[in-house]
């Protein structure tokens, strides 16, 4: 192919098809650029600009939306027909599933379906701040960027399909969060916990920049799908062994991007940033942190621990070492988060431990998919569609986790800006009050039992889902048993923690000179709205939805 | 004739539905939120009474099934029916909620709250009763807990919050346990043609695999032991009792009253429902260590009775040795040993309809003590059985509805603790003349310290202690929810065939002959294995 003819195909074919599927991206960066041109013609005092920030964030939510209705197939009628016309789909732009930008991302079912995740969870996010009034007119062009910003780096990361992107959005969802972290000026642990964050992530970043390195030098290419093939070739029949010094390096390549990866996860032994990150962040920073990086850097790993797939000994040995490396992660963080939480006397604190455990049982569902995909063919009945299974469990908790840990975090907030205070201690006695205040305090009950599993809740049916695949797995690999025995251990000790938290909410008697507290009811409408979801998907034949379109999409991912 | 799919969805979300309706009420409105709920309990009684208007009693068994997809791609299926072993524990349960509705005017403090939580939480027993899908069954299992949480941790004595706390950690261990063995069959039931080579929850299906045999003999005996510490903890045998006395003492009395009279049952339940039906080849295996826990617990449960000076922890531990005999009747099942064939099936019958019989009876008699361990206390502030005396002559009527209650409890022929205790001490000496030798000393022992509860709260020639100005008769609120257990301990006793019998007996020869077959499904196999290993 001659120079001029690449360059046509380049700008006839892929640019615009790219572009297409880039749009909601696009107005994402549209919309920064609108909040900082803001304060440059003097805006910031006429027009609110947390507005602006809503209808960017709903704007891209929008694009999203209508790009995952397009590629799930959705029949073009009413709205839909309306909204496919204006975001201009074509068949050959969002209609096919496949790389675009010269194969640095991948746009598939999968990739949009974590994108309209984070998408929705932007808007939430910034409704919540609107509610909390935190950011102030003054702050909001520098917090709002850094979320879009970082919001921008996570949906590139969901899509990641090249290892220089993985560590571009790494880099493009952290840098904005240590930022953020430190957002409050005055305060000492926001200096102490962004200072953490930015030595940790730094150090994390070029520990995986070395296994990028690594992997990419010794396969060639730094494209993901070509990673299975490139494998074979490069250890030439050989097994992985000890004395196989290509196979040790690749299998340092991978584990060192792993540990980059369990980083993001804050999964334990990578946790140290995350407690002291959030205590020093606000609430609303928490929350996004916590639920946004989270699916961004759950996207990353599917991408990256599937790359490895094929129909090979070799293969499937890699598959199995990376699926129980995880495994073992999973058992050390629930435990390890479980067990720190119970002694935490900050409610930010405990909720960051919280989410150290949820991490670890939501990495033991990756476990599992890796686990049984490395069974050898034709040992186990429907391999592929267990393994969906899996990777069905793994969204649909994702989703779930979205709701429930937003939930909690929206609650600490709000209950921060009556009471001034985010010690559980403060919490003693507040369920009184106005009626919205009660049920915010109900709210956080719901969304703790559903972090607990509890049934009906959502968290309950997702954990099940969870469970159900490590106990598929363990018919591959044993350990995979131990993985469940752990995990179904943890989600009973987690009772002690969060139980602690609503035993002072409703059993103690409340501070002496308290006044009566008082909510908006507009803030109790927002809760409710957040919270019904976490009961919704728990408890109602939304259940079936959302099951059959996480199996749809794991489907869409496994079997092309 | 009404369609039973809204009959099922009436009966078990009425309450629910009542508990939103209750947020409509004004926050002062105390007394008409009351009897709202109250009606809304009379109701569902109503309903329940509905359900055994359809029910065919002749028939062993599972009636008026309804099905409805729920989450299609996992097979779960909002599946509901009754069959002689559920119906009697429904009508128990709405019957129960009735009387503790009743006993709720004792609650002054937060009293919205509290009666939302007391519906929500009778729709979860009510479901748990009906479930037919496994899934479903853990769900409405689990929902309990939310509730039962706050209504001791709120509104329960002084260590309401320990007593709390291990209600919800030993109760959620015995669900995690559950999980796992329902992982087990889930993943399991696709190796059968029963379930079309599919996974199932379906609890009927699941049984008709276990029946057939196609659960292997290790997943049986693994399910049936993780089951069965999941429902020993809710019934509650020795040794996973110990959260019983502390809850029970700190619940307040209507709570008492539907911890032990419904919610024990629902581990007695969940092992004629789920634990032995799955998984015959388990419980064969298990049995004779389940005799031998449930003798333990009847004897255990009489002597830590008999040490106690809490009135209320007395009435607790006697729930864990009347729920001894559940568990005992259930599990007397003999085989031949060559042959794999059970031994006298009609007394095994026997044991499991006296232990169905057992669970009513203890359910009116143990609700009915609570109940008059809360009257006393609502009145003198204490429950100190050294310091009781003389009630008798202070409170005649309350007196005489307790003679009337404690000698049903005793097992007092004529009164319904007779004939759940009889058939199960029958049938234990059929399986074994010494544990059926110590079961009949359990009845011994419980006359002991009933006998001398008595005389030491009623009989004497006065009351000593303090608040004695306190104690006036029982009011019209207190008498009906007296009177109506007292009745029913006496018509249950005179009638048990008649009432209740009639409807468990198809059900249970049902279940025998069922089980009978699981096991010698695998028998032949388990035998040819060792045969080979020898």
């Amino acid at each position: 192919m001659s120079v001029p003819e690449i360059l046509n195909q380049l700008i006839r074919h892929d640019l615009p098809r790219s572009l297409e599927i880039f749009a909601p991206e696009l107005v994402l960066c549209g919309t920064v650029i609108a909040l900082l041109l803001a304060r440059m013609i003097g805006g910031t005092r006429k027009l609110p600009l947390h507005a602006v920030a809503l209808v960017g964030a709903m704007t891209v939510f929008l694009g999203v939306f209508t790009q995952f209705m397009y590629l799930k197939g959705a029949s073009a009628e009413g709205i839909l027909e309306a909204l496919f016309q204006t975001w201009k789909m074509s068949p050959t732009g969002t209609g096919t599933p496949g790389a675009y930008f010269t194969g640095l991302l991948t746009h598939d079912l999968f990739g949009v379906f974590l994108r309209l995740g984070l998408s929705m969870f932007l808007v939430l996010i910034v409704a919540l701040t609107i509610l909390s009034g935190v950011p102030d007119q003054e702050d909001s062009q520098d917090f709002y960027t850094l979320i879009f910003g970082a919001t921008l780096g996570m949906m590139l990361a969901v899509g990641a399909n090249h290892l220089l992107m993985v560590f571009l959005a790494i880099e493009m969802m952290s840098l904005p969060s240590y930022m953020m972290i430190a957002f409050q000026k005055g305060l000492r642990q926001a200096s102490e916990g962004a200072l953490k964050y930015v030595i940790y992530g730094a150090g994390a970043a070029a520990v995986m920049l070395y296994g990028i390195s690594l992997v990419a030098g010794l396969l060639g290419t730094a494209e993901l799908p070509h990673f299975a093939s490139r494998v074979l070739l490069v250890l030439d029949g050989a097994g992985l062994s000890q004395n196989n010094a290509t196979a040790v390096t690749l299998l340092l390549g991978i584990l060192l991007i792993l540990a980059g990866l369990a980083f993001k996860l804050a999964l334990v032994p990578f946790h140290f940033w995350c407690p002291d990150a959030f205590e020093g962040a606000l609430a609303e920073v928490g929350a996004f942190l916590s639920v946004a990086s989270k699916i961004a850097s759950f996207g990353l790993l599917i991408r990256f621990v599937l790359a490895f797939q094929g129909a090979n000994s070799v293969l499937s040995e890699i598959t199995l070492v990376t699926g129980l490396s995880l495994g073992v992660l999973g058992i050390i963080s629930t435990t390890y988060g479980n067990l720190a939480a119970y002694v935490q006397t900050n409610i930010k604190r405990l909720l960051a431990y919280s989410a150290i455990a949820q991490a670890g049982y939501t990495v033991m569902a990756v476990s599992a998919l890796l686990v049984l995909m490395s069974a050898p063919a034709g040992s186990l009945p429907d391999v592929s569609l267990k393994a969906g299974q899996c990777l069905e469990s793994l969204l649909y908790y994702l989703v779930v986790y979205l709701f429930m840990n937003l939930a909690a975090f929206a609650c600490v907030t709000i209950l921060r800006n009556e009471i001034f205070s985010e010690q559980i201690d403060d919490y003693r006695g507040i369920f009184g009050g106005n009626a919205a205040l009660k049920f915010v305090c109900i709210c956080l009950t719901l969304s703790f039992f559903s972090l607990i599993g509890l049934p009906p809740l959502a968290g309950a049916f997702g954990k099940f889902m969870i469970f159900s695949s490590v106990y598929t797995a363990g018919s591959v690999h044993w350990f995979l048993w131990v993985v469940l025995a752990f995990g179904v251990l943890n989600s009973v000790i987690s009772v002690f923690y969060y139980i602690r938290v609503l035993k002072v909410i409703f059993f103690s008697e409340p501070l002496p000179q308290q006044k009566r507290l008082k909510v908006p009811a507009i803030v109790g409408v927002y809760i409710g709205m957040i919270t019904l979801p976490v009961i919704l998907l728990g408890a109602s034949p939304l259940m079936a939805d959302l099951s059959a379109t996480a199996h749809s999409v794991a489907l869409s991912l496994l079997l092309p | 004739m009404i369609n039973p799919d809204l009959l099922y969805f009436l009966t078990i979300f009425l309450p629910a539905l009542g508990a939103l309706a209750l947020l409509a009420f004004d926050r002062k409105a105390e007394e008409a939120m009351r009897r709202t709920t109250l009606a809304i309990t009379v109701a569902t009684f109503g309903l329940t009474l509905g359900l055994w208007s359809q029910f065919d009693p002749t028939v062993g068994t599972m009636q008026l099934v309804t099905k409805h997809a729920w989450i299609p791609t996992w097979n779960i299926y909002f599946q509901l029916g009754v069959d002689g072993i559920s119906l009697p524990l429904v009508l128990l349960t709405s019957f129960v909620f009735v009387l503790s509705a009743l006993a709720s005017w004792s609650v002054t403090h937060k009293v919205r709250g509290y009666l939302m939580l007391f519906l929500i939480l009778e729709t979860g027993v009510l479901g748990v009763f009906l479930a037919l899908d496994f899934f479903l069954f853990y769900i409405f299992w689990e929902v309990m807990l939310l509730p039962m949480y706050f209504l001791i941790g709120i509104w329960g004595g002084p260590r309401k919050e320990y007593a709390a706390i291990k209600f919800i950690l030993y109760t959620l261990f015995g669900g995690a346990l559950m999980l796992i063995a329902m992982l087990m069959f889930y993943f399991n039931s696709a190796n059968s043609e029963i379930s079309g080579f599919r996974n199932v929850f379906d609890l009927m299906q699941l049984a008709q695999i276990g029946q057939a045999g196609h659960f292997t003999p290790v997943v049986q005996i693994v399910a049936f032991w993780l089951l069965f510490i999941g429902f020993a903890i809710k019934l509650p045998a020795f040794p996973f009792h110990t959260w019983l006395p502390d809850a029970h003492v700190e619940a307040p009395t209507p709570i008492s009253m539907i911890l032990a009279g419904v919610l024990l049952k629902m581990g007695g339940y969940g092992i004629l429902r789920i634990a032995m039906p799955l998984c015959p080849f388990g419980a064969q295996y298990a049995a004779y260590a389940l005799v031998a826990i449930g003798v333990f617990s009847i004897i255990y449960g009489a002597f830590a009775a008999l040490a106690q000076t809490d009135f209320k922890r007395l009435v607790a531990y006697s729930s864990v040795s009347h729920m001894g005999y559940v568990l005992v009747g259930v599990a007397v099942w003999k085989i031949q040993e060559s042959t794999g064939t059970t031994l006298n099936p009609s007394l095994w019958n026997m044991g499991i309809t006296g232990a169905v019989f057992q669970m009513l009876a203890h359910g009116v008699t143990s609700a009915g003590m609570f109940f008059l361990v809360g009257v006393i206390y609502d009145r003198v502030h204490h429950r100190d059985l050294n310091q009781f005396g003389g009630l008798v002559n202070a409170m005649p009527i309350y007196s005489g509805i307790s003679f009337v209650i404690f000698f049903a409890a005793l097992g007092l022929p004529g009164l319904c603790g007779f004939i759940g205790e009889v058939f199960v001490v029958l049938s234990a000496w059929n399986f074994s003349p010494l544990l059926a030798v110590l079961t009949a000393f359990g009845v011994v022992l419980t006359a002991c310290y009933l006998l001398w509860t008595i005389q030491r709260v009623y009989l004497g020639s006065e009351y000593f202690g303090p608040h004695a100005e306190a104690l006036t008769d029982m009011n019209r609120r207190e008498k009906t929810i007296g009177f109506t257990l007292a009745a029913f301990a006496i018509i249950l006793g005179i009638a048990p065939y008649q009432t209740m019998i009639h409807i468990i007996e198809p059900t249970v020869t049902q279940l025998t002959e069922d089980l009978s077959a699981g096991y010698s499904a695998l028998h032949a196999t388990e035998q040819v294995s060792q045969a080979i290993e020898q």
